[in-house]
């Protein structure tokens, strides 16, 4: 159930707004459809009152915005979900932010609707959508209002959510939750147990979609790079043109390496993939490889934690990719 | 001289070899004439944590059948610790390329000391006869670079 | 646009046999940059270089590929080349051809093919590369030795021998360390104090020494050549310039009840003393932690029979500030604690006692004046056990104890044994050991005399069970070579336990970013070939700090590591490997990725302003190599996620070049 309102969030917002707690607010700007809201930044409060929105709709990981924003003067209030909070928590590490800079609050959440998903339900003409309790109400310029079970058709990101522990704050709204044991890495074990062929194949079609837009990196909040090796002439792996589908399979490969063991699995990647690709089924493989062989680890979870890719122990296992004499040791 | 026109396939290999124990053990089997297949060509790093992933892409891309990436012992590297971070990397990246379906047999960690010329041939032997079997590397090959 | 010459070398037969060399040098010609191209028989020859320098007076070549031998073998000769014919030695390139194509190849078509993509690999890579200079550090020449035991003496010594100002940093009030606790050295049976007093005086009385006692190192920055550390000197309440060392006041004193840590607590000084007579400096130290008018204020007594007014209870911890050029450990070890054995009743009884308190009963200037006597009821032992490996190697997964053995245990207890056999000879001694190792000069007939001239009972198996009954000690024992179990009622139990590094050396080696092994040993740069080094430069191993080892073994070691000081601060300036990692300020996120897997702490950070397109400034944080520190291994390059950070000599774009040349 979720317990936070916007107007418990708008009140937070303005009381720390005018108590000077704050210079700005990091929230969503209603748009002119219930699912199109935008991240922005409010300075005052009737701003705040005319177009900051919470809803359903929400799901934006807000940390990245942080970097940017902890530049300007003053502090900034940043509402955190469990997710955006180990994001928050991972670009801590990496030195992105002044954490002097923030005031966050963070805030349950059970599970947020994305585009996609609810354009599942209602393709054309969706006028409104809303949460009732365990319902979520959807009414199109058609069909009137139709009801369906809210959990039922959650995005796969937050139905298979790692966790719904905010685990940095400043100030908690609501009551915080836990750590999941959501089955989320059930997909990458069927794809490795298809054959080489067939994954292939899978991968094939879904990569070769890609039109290199790079929406999935911009929304990282893990790719926070000052200039990407992808725009980068220098880097060797520059390459804007799409007109094969291996270039794609580089470019993914590459910057599911880059944010290896410092990805949250927030699922921003898939979520903003305007061709729909499971691109978080990349870094998911990642982290599932680095659990299996190097012990649980949530980037993220504390702040300072050392990456598994910037570390190692002498008796890491050598895997089948790593061989003695082509045979597994 | 003649020219030489069979129609074998012979696969494009690349390895990258670091300076103080897997370049010195290329070395030493060629003092101890142990031959292996033309189609390794080494490239000399300074440690096998030098080796960037993109190298590695980057070879695949430009037409390699194969990449093999040599290196110290774990517990010998030059630079102490070097090698460990390498099998981290490539135990993922390489999970990664086969998880997408680039076949396993392509790629390939071994450590290799500046005294095992003898292992050196042998696993140069054996990798260059596993990748020619798979035939020619096609999926991440970019075309555009065959013209 | 680079000006590419090309060498390809015959080596005799050795590669134009198998290598057909002049279409090599055809078929390169072609290739971009390349504006010249040869081959020669020789290429390492005089004739051969001078070829080289007049082809680049000739063609004002600004780089060289020569395709010869293996890099390993003659690069450093080519650059030395290059350099005589006034072009950057590190414009030069070596494609092997002989190593790696021509000795393993036997087809020549094969081989000649092979060795054609080798030098264009090359030939792309010079096209990229640039010229490269050493970076130069000046040499403060001045050397900091920590841990004043007869590892840290002998460093000193040596190093200050050679004209250099030494700091020794001890962290107990007098030098001495271990060896002064000692009674006798086996196998020569020298006593301790006199082979080592005489140079704790020396190091006293040197002009280029100066001991930091009751000091501790707290804070290390800069680098090879320019350590900058800050120590603590900590308050001893007495004036070390005044105080004489006559010692009335550590008789006055009215505090007698403080435990003696010299003599391992089993006897009593005053609150202030002197460590022992032959301290150096022999200058008295007032425990805060027992004296009254520390703790409230009250008595005054050293003050008031002090002639020459030393004692000074407002003083202050000092902080030392100062440079060094170099940085030896020599922070030794301890036996292990014994709380954990239980079963050799430790904590128990009296009698059960570790064979360094063993060195304190049997020594002169001991608690018993050397006589050997239980420390419960002041009887002399009639039964000694003695019990070796007590923690040391234990199994990988045991709860308790260490992996490695310990290795002087052998030796001192096999001392132990004869001494107490010559002494009291109506002593029943037995040595319980799993193997008796004696390599070393005269080590294995020193064992075997006691063995065999002194009646030392070795008994091959370990004690199981101690136990305290009345006056005796039951110990319950096997014997493994008669395969039965052994019952001996014991005056005396002697404990060999095992060692392990001071608990100072892991925060020290952090504050050095010096790397130790698991059992908290520091790393030699290379177990074999550097044995004295850390792997982190300037910075030095001496003695148990290293591994265990026995007085000789430190002595060598530790002249070894004065030697290395020496070598390191005889240069004005040093000349670093110019194939460092550089980092590219523009692209740097801060993310500290580099500095997590750099083995050397070669990577700081700094905060810098940048501006911005839109002309606003922008902090941010951003890495900064130290080449006089790295040594460019290059693994930096690959943890950095934005490509900020290169090598120098291995760029990515030149391995990159190298792929593609390969691959065409």
């Amino acid at each position: 159930m979720q317990t936070v309102t916007r107007e418990q969030l708008l009140s937070k917002a303005v009381s720390l707004l005018s108590s000077g707690t704050v210079n700005r607010v990091l929230g969503w700007k209603k748009g002119d459809f219930a699912y199109d809201v935008t991240p922005s930044v409010f300075e005052t409060e009737s701003e705040l009152q005319d177009s900051f929105v919470y809803n359903i709709f929400c799901s934006a990981n807000f940390s990245k915005y942080l970097i940017s924003e902890t530049q300007k003067e003053g502090r900034v209030l940043v509402f955190l979900k469990p997710c955006d909070s180990y994001s928050f928590n991972q670009l801590l590490t990496e030195h992105r932010f002044d954490r002097e800079r923030v005031y966050a609050v963070g805030i349950p959440c059970d599970g947020m609707m994305d585009t996609a998903s609810v354009k599942a339900l209602a393709p054309d003409g969706l006028t409104h959508a809303v949460r009732d309790g365990e319902q979520l109400k959807i009414s199109t310029l058609y069909d009137g209002e139709t009801s369906f079970p809210f959990a039922k058709v959650l995005p796969d990101r937050c139905k298979l959510c790692k966790s719904k522990k905010v685990v940095v704050y400043d100030e908690m709204l609501g009551t915080n939750g836990d750590i999941t044991d959501a089955p989320r890495f059930e997909e990458v074990v069927r794809l490795e147990n298809m054959t080489e062929e067939e994954r292939y194949t899978f991968w094939q079609k879904e990569l070769s979609r890609c039109i290199r837009c790079n929406a999935c990196r911009d929304v990282c909040p893990a790719c926070t790079c000052e200039k990407c090796v992808f725009d980068n002439p220098a880097s060797g792996v520059e390459n804007k043109a799409i007109d094969d589908p291996f270039e794609e399979k580089l470019f993914h490969i590459i910057r599911a390496f880059h944010v290896a063991g410092r990805c949250t699995d927030c699922g921003e990647c898939s979520r903003v993939c305007p061709q729909s690709i499971p691109l978080h089924l990349l870094n998911r493989k990642f982290i599932y490889d680095i659990d299996r062989n190097y012990g649980e680890y949530i980037a993220g979870a504390e702040e300072g934690l050392r990456a598994p890719l910037v570390d190692y122990h002498t008796d890491d296992p050598e895997t089948d990719a790593v061989m003695e004499g082509g045979q597994k040791q | 001289m003649q020219i030489n026109n069979t129609t074998e396939f012979r696969p494009k290999i690349v390895a990258f070899c670091c300076n103080w124990c897997s370049y010195a053990g290329a070395d030493l089997a060629g003092n101890n004439r142990l031959s292996y297949p033309a189609d390794i060509k080494i490239i000399r790093v300074p440690c096998s944590c030098r080796v960037n992933p993109t190298f590695i892409l980057r070879a695949f891309q430009r037409g390699a059948d194969g990449v093999i990436l040599c290196g110290c012992h774990p517990g010998d590297c030059h630079y102490t610790s070097g090698n460990y971070y390498t099998r981290r990397r490539m135990t993922l990246l390489f999970s990664m390329m086969n998880y997408l379906g680039i076949e396993k047999e392509r790629t390939r960690v071994e450590w290799v000391s500046a005294a095992e010329g003898a292992k050196f041939a042998a696993v140069m032997q054996d990798f260059a006869q596993t990748v020619a079997a798979l035939g020619e590397s096609k999926r991440l090959e970019d075309l555009r670079c065959k013209q | 646009m680079q000006r590419i010459g090309v060498f390809v070398c015959w080596c005799g037969s050795n590669i134009a046999a198998t290598v057909d060399v002049q279409r090599v040098a055809d078929a390169v010609r072609s290739e971009p940059g390349v504006v010249f191209s040869v081959d020669y028989q020789y290429m390492c020859s005089q004739a051969g270089q001078s070829m080289i320098v007049d082809a680049v007076k000739e063609h004002q070549l600004t780089g060289l590929v020569i395709c010869s031998c293996s890099p390993r073998m003659h690069e450093s000769t080519f650059r030395k080349t290059a350099q005589l014919a006034g072009i950057n030695p590190y414009m030069v390139e070596i494609a092997n051809i002989r190593e790696q194509c021509s000795w393993v190849h036997k087809d020549i078509f094969i081989g000649t093919q092979k060795a054609i993509t080798l030098a264009k690999a090359a030939i792309a890579k010079v096209n990229l590369n640039t010229p490269l200079t050493s970076g130069e550090s000046k040499v403060t020449k001045r050397a900091l030795v920590i841990g004043g035991g007869i590892a840290g003496i002998q460093s000193a010594l040596d190093i200050a021998d050679a004209g250099f100002p030494v700091d020794l940093v001890e962290k107990e009030a007098t030098i001495g360390g271990k060896m002064a606790q000692l009674d006798k050295t086996f196998p020569t049976l020298d006593c301790a104090a006199c082979i080592l007093t005489p140079k704790m005086v020396d190091v006293a009385q040197h002009e280029n020494i100066r001991i930091i006692s009751h000091a501790q190192v707290e804070e290390v920055g800069g680098f090879v050549g320019n350590f900058h550390v800050k120590i603590r000197k900590k308050a001893r309440f007495v004036d070390e310039s005044i105080c004489t060392g006559c010692g009335l006041c550590t008789e006055k004193c009215p505090q007698k009840k403080v435990p003696n840590a010299f003599n391992l607590n089993m006897d009593h000084h005053r609150a202030i003393y002197i460590p022992f007579a032959q301290a150096v400096p022999k200058v008295a130290i007032i425990d805060p932690d027992y004296c009254s008018m520390l703790k409230n204020g009250k008595c005054g007594v050293c003050a008031k029979v002090c002639s020459v007014g030393a004692i000074d209870y407002q003083q202050k911890d000092e902080i030392i500030e100062e440079d060094y050029g170099a940085i030896v450990t020599a922070t030794g070890y301890n036996p292990i604690s014994l709380e954990k054995y239980d079963e050799y009743a430790y904590s128990l009884s009296k009698d059960v006692i570790t064979s360094l308190e063993f060195e304190r009963l049997t020594n002169a200037a001991g608690p018993t004046q050397g006589h050997l006597i239980r420390p419960s009821d002041g009887k002399q032992p009639h039964t000694i056990v003695f019990v070796q490996c007590v923690g040391s190697r234990c199994a990988a997964n045991a709860e308790k104890g260490k992996e490695y053995c310990s290795k002087i245990c052998c030796m001192y207890t096999a001392k132990h044994a004869m001494l107490v056999r010559d002494k009291y000879p109506d002593t029943e001694v037995y040595v319980f050991y799993i193997d008796v190792r004696t390599p070393g000069k005269s080590f294995d007939e020193f064992y075997r005399r006691a063995v065999e001239e002194y009646g030392v009972h070795y008994i091959k198996g370990m004690v199981g069970k101690v136990i305290p009954e009345g006056n005796t000690l039951k110990v319950q024992a096997s014997d493994l070579l008669m395969n039965k179990q052994l019952h001996i009622d014991a005056d005396l139990v002697v404990l060999a336990a095992a060692i392990e590094p001071d608990r100072s050396a892991r925060p020290l080696a952090t504050m050095l970013t010096a790397s130790m092994d698991t059992n908290d040993f520091f790393t030699e740069a290379h177990p074999k070939l550097r044995p004295v080094e850390s792997p982190t430069a300037g910075i030095f191993l001496s003695g148990t700090c290293q591994g265990p080892k026995d007085i000789p073994e430190t002595v060598s070691q530790a002249s070894a590591a004065a030697a290395k000081v020496i070598g390191l601060l005889c240069k004005n300036t040093l000349k670093g490997n110019p194939c460092v990692a550089v980092s590219d300020e523009m692209m740097c996120n801060g993310c500290s990725s580099c500095a997590n897997v750099c083995p050397y702490g070669a990577i700081t950070y700094e905060s810098k302003e940048f501006r911005m397109p839109d002309r606003t400034t922008r902090m941010r944080r951003v890495a900064k190599v130290n080449p006089a520190v790295c040594q460019g291994c290059g693994c930096c390059t690959v943890a950095c996620p934005s490509g900020a950070m290169d090598l120098d000599g291995f760029k990515n774009q030149q391995i990159m070049a190298e792929v593609d040349a390969i691959c065409k």
